[in-house]
């Protein structure tokens, strides 16, 4: 916007110290300052007189908007947080990033064992039921518990450096969904060895049950993150009710359809259950990845015969989701607006 | 014609004390509604424009509110009341190397500190040589950021964020880094900064930092803006402020506070510009035990002439005030060219002299049997303080100039007597 050519060519009466770097090939625009700074240091004014300038206000009222708006500027700053933790994560052992493809396949492993030979429950495939559902949980349940304690692990950032702190709380679900990538990778293998195929024709819904998953763990970050900083006892209550509560409450270990909809029907309380934004989407991931919706027949002689999922149609996963998805777009709303509120006193508080 | 750069308006910061800090839920429902706390207001209603291209120092002694204001400039905290419009890129220096991770390379800190600052990948590319070349860690850029030293880790900090491409840049008393050469670099980059026409705002706690690179100068007092103007003046206030500081200091070690009151006709001082508002002007310390009454520089065997020759011998006589008998009382004397550039201190106490003074006038006389300079104005700054520096009882600056006229043919500062010959390069072989 405004032109800096006449401050530009002010030459300098004392060089700087260092000597000049070996000159990079300068691009034309360069050629016409000739400001012996200019020259001697290539990031110089050459490039900047063509940039347009980002006018930012600092005030305790801003608006979701122009907030989203320095987020999205910020992305790649988002991009480098996910892979400094990746990085810090595995940063000096030998193995490094393979650990994050171990883990899953050990899980999956002693699950294989356990249900397979010691806790059989008859249902075939079972650890493949069971797996589909923790994909989604697990990149739910760290995504949220890392994303409450975030704004105080980083105290010595959010008081010394300024970005917008959102990028923060986002930063953890995003590395949450990089672990999640590993498990799916994990978990193809596996699907490969014990050849189950899952619902190829379906498996557009993984991304339409994904989608209101990161909207509504992104938006429990920014609500938790910011109330985590004045409320330390957020980050407990958290890690105690998402990790033991909410993961009961949704169909993972144990199936809607064959455990608890006959119960919740008789009493009248399905809606109850259904309230519980991931259980749609937990839901949505079995009905792919297991891909059994009729009778299975069961080697147990209490339960001969037992549906796991329920017979829906594509089309009601994909209201359920929607729902979830309107549902997890006003949580994030509401979760800017607190964050946005809260976050002005960050800096004092930590 | 500039752009304001940076817009401070009507901006209050303010802290609540909490007497005692209940973070956990069981403690805020147990003393729910009666936390004590006491308001603290960092900083005051403060207004001032940085023009495109300008450089504006920050003054204040501890606690007056500097890092706070820039905190909320850097957008590091949100002000209380009031709002700043930055236009263009900003990169806050408000601690060197704050946005590292200790678990990463050098390398791979300067892409996640560039980021912080606003870059892109790219433009970190672009001057990533430059950045590493500039703190000169060539050798060790691969290696983790938590083996670095301490200077390593500063120098690393500062070359990433000057480095960058920002169009105002903040910095809070960081340049007292790393050696005087590295030093010496970064002011050589804030220069060049300047004459690119970028916006530096700008704390230090030397007042010989802000004389020599601002345009401009704000002084803050107990969060409230006193001042605003040429580095000069602001100095001067800021010294004011200083001085404010040292007599309650004084009162409380001699334990009698000099009952004189303060004079109502004084006229006030007047910094700022018109826009700011009207800004508090600090009231004239009446309370100081000896003061400063007067300062001239005589030069005996000049006659009629206003000015000295190169060489010629200068008399600087201050005479001061005392309001109560003081014990251990120090003279300073500086002298100073146009550019505020310091060229001598000296004082009594250096001089082995030491001086009880008594309740009432007296003078003292340092005598200076040539003067080596050549050409040019010089300014005396004199002050008083207590023998051990702690305490400062005045301050003036400038308080007296005197003029040089070089009778020769030398160029440059200073005279130093030299001879020339001519020698044989044959004799001197063998």
């Amino acid at each position: 916007m405004a032109s800096k050519a006449s401050a530009s060519s002010t030459p300098v009466a004392s060089p700087p110290g260092p000597p000049p770097p070996p000159a990079p090939p300068e691009p034309p625009q360069r050629v016409a300052d000739l400001s012996p700074m200019a020259e001697e240091f290539p990031d110089g004014t050459g490039g900047r007189e063509h940039r347009e300038k980002i006018t930012r206000v600092v005030s305790a009222h801003i608006n979701v908007r122009a907030r989203l708006l320095e987020i999205w500027r910020s992305r790649e700053l988002l991009v480098y947080l996910v892979r400094t933790e990746i990085k810090v994560k595995y940063k000096n052992s030998v193995l490094g990033l393979v650990w994050s493809m171990i883990a899953p396949a050990m899980t999956l492993a002693v699950y294989t064992v356990v249900f397979g030979v010691f806790l059989k429950n008859g249902i075939p495939n079972f650890v493949i039921f069971l797996f589909s559902g923790l994909l989604l949980w697990n990149f739910f349940q760290t995504g949220v518990i890392a994303a409450t304690g975030v704004v105080v692990n980083n105290a010595g950032l959010v008081k010394k450096v300024s970005f917008p702190r959102e990028i923060l709380a986002l930063a953890a679900i995003g590395s949450a969904g990089v672990f999640l990538f590993f498990q799916i990778c994990v978990m193809a293998i596996f699907m490969v060895v014990v050849s189950n195929a899952p619902a190829w024709g379906l498996m557009w819904l993984l991304v339409v049950a994904f989608i209101p998953c990161v909207v509504l763990s992104a938006a429990l970050a920014l609500l938790l993150a910011s109330v985590n900083v004045y409320l330390r006892d957020t980050q407990h209550l958290i890690e105690v009710l998402v990790g033991a509560a909410w993961f009961w409450a949704c169909p993972i270990v144990y199936s809607y359809q064959g455990t608890v909809a006959a119960k919740l029907s008789k009493h009248g309380l399905t809606w109850l259950f259904f309230l519980n934004p991931m259980t749609p989407l937990v839901m949505t991931f079995q009905r792919v990845l297991y891909a059994k919706t009729g009778l299975v027949r069961l080697t147990t002689v209490t339960h001969p015969k037992e549906q796991l999922l329920p017979s829906w149609g594509p089309l009601t996963y994909v209201w359920a989701d929607a729902a979830v998805l309107g549902l997890g777009v006003v949580l994030f709303f509401i979760g800017m607006n607190v964050f946005g509120r809260l976050a002005g006193n960050f800096a004092e508080e930590l | 014609m500039a752009i304001n750069a940076v817009e401070v308006q009507e901006v209050s910061k303010r802290f609540r004390l909490y007497h005692e800090k209940y973070t956990s839920l069981k403690e805020k429902v147990i003393h729910i509604g009666r936390t004590p706390y006491e308001d603290l207001w960092a900083v005051n209603d403060v207004s001032f424009d940085v023009k495109e291209g300008e450089t504006v120092g920050i003054l204040g002694r501890n606690g007056s509110g500097k890092s706070t204001l820039l905190k909320c400039i850097c957008g590091v905290l949100q002000p209380t009341s009031g709002q700043v419009v930055v236009r263009g890129q900003l990169a806050g220096l408000l601690e060197l190397g704050a946005g590292f991770q200790q678990d990463l390379s050098g390398r791979e800190n300067i892409y996640l500190n560039g980021s912080m600052l606003g870059m892109s990948k790219k433009d970190v590319d672009r001057v990533f040589d430059d950045i590493v070349e500039f703190a000169e860690l060539e050798q060790f850029i691969d290696n983790q950021v938590k083996f670095y030293s301490s200077g390593m880790y500063v120098r690393l900090g500062f070359a990433g964020a000057v480095n960058g491409d920002p169009d105002v840049l903040v910095i809070d008393e960081v340049l007292a880094v790393g050696d005087e050469r590295f030093q010496r670099k970064c002011m050589d980059r804030i220069r060049l900064f300047q004459s690119q026409g970028r916006t530096i705002l700008f704390v230090s706690h030397s007042p010989d930092q802000v004389r020599a690179i601002c345009n401009r100068a704000v002084v803050l007092s107990g969060g409230q803006m006193i001042g605003l103007g040429p580095p000069g003046e602001a100095v001067r206030l800021f010294r004011e402020t200083l001085l404010e500081a040292g007599d309650t200091l004084t009162i409380s070690e001699h334990d009698a506070p000099p009952d004189t009151p303060p004079e109502a006709g004084a006229p006030p001082l007047e910094y700022g510009n018109g826009s700011t508002g009207s800004p508090i002007v600090v009231a004239p310390v009446d309370s100081r035990p000896v003061r400063i009454t007067a300062v001239t520089a005589r030069h005996p065997g000049t006659g009629e002439r206003n000015y000295l020759l190169t060489g010629e011998p200068i008399t600087v006589r201050v005479e001061f005030e005392a309001s109560s008998a003081t014990n251990g009382v120090v003279f300073v004397l500086e002298m100073r060219d146009t550019t505020a550039s310091m060229l001598l201190r000296t004082d009594t106490d250096q001089l082995d002299a030491h001086y009880d003074v008594p309740e009432g006038p007296g003078a003292v006389e340092f005598s200076f049997d040539s003067i080596p300079f050549l050409d040019g104005e010089y300014d005396l700054v004199v002050g008083i303080q207590s023998k051990l520096g702690g305490v400062q009882y005045d301050w003036q600056e400038p308080a007296a100039q005197f003029e040089v006229m070089n009778p020769g043919k030398a160029v440059g500062f200073i005279s130093i007597p030299h001879q020339v010959a001519m020698v044989s390069v044959a004799s001197d072989a063998r």
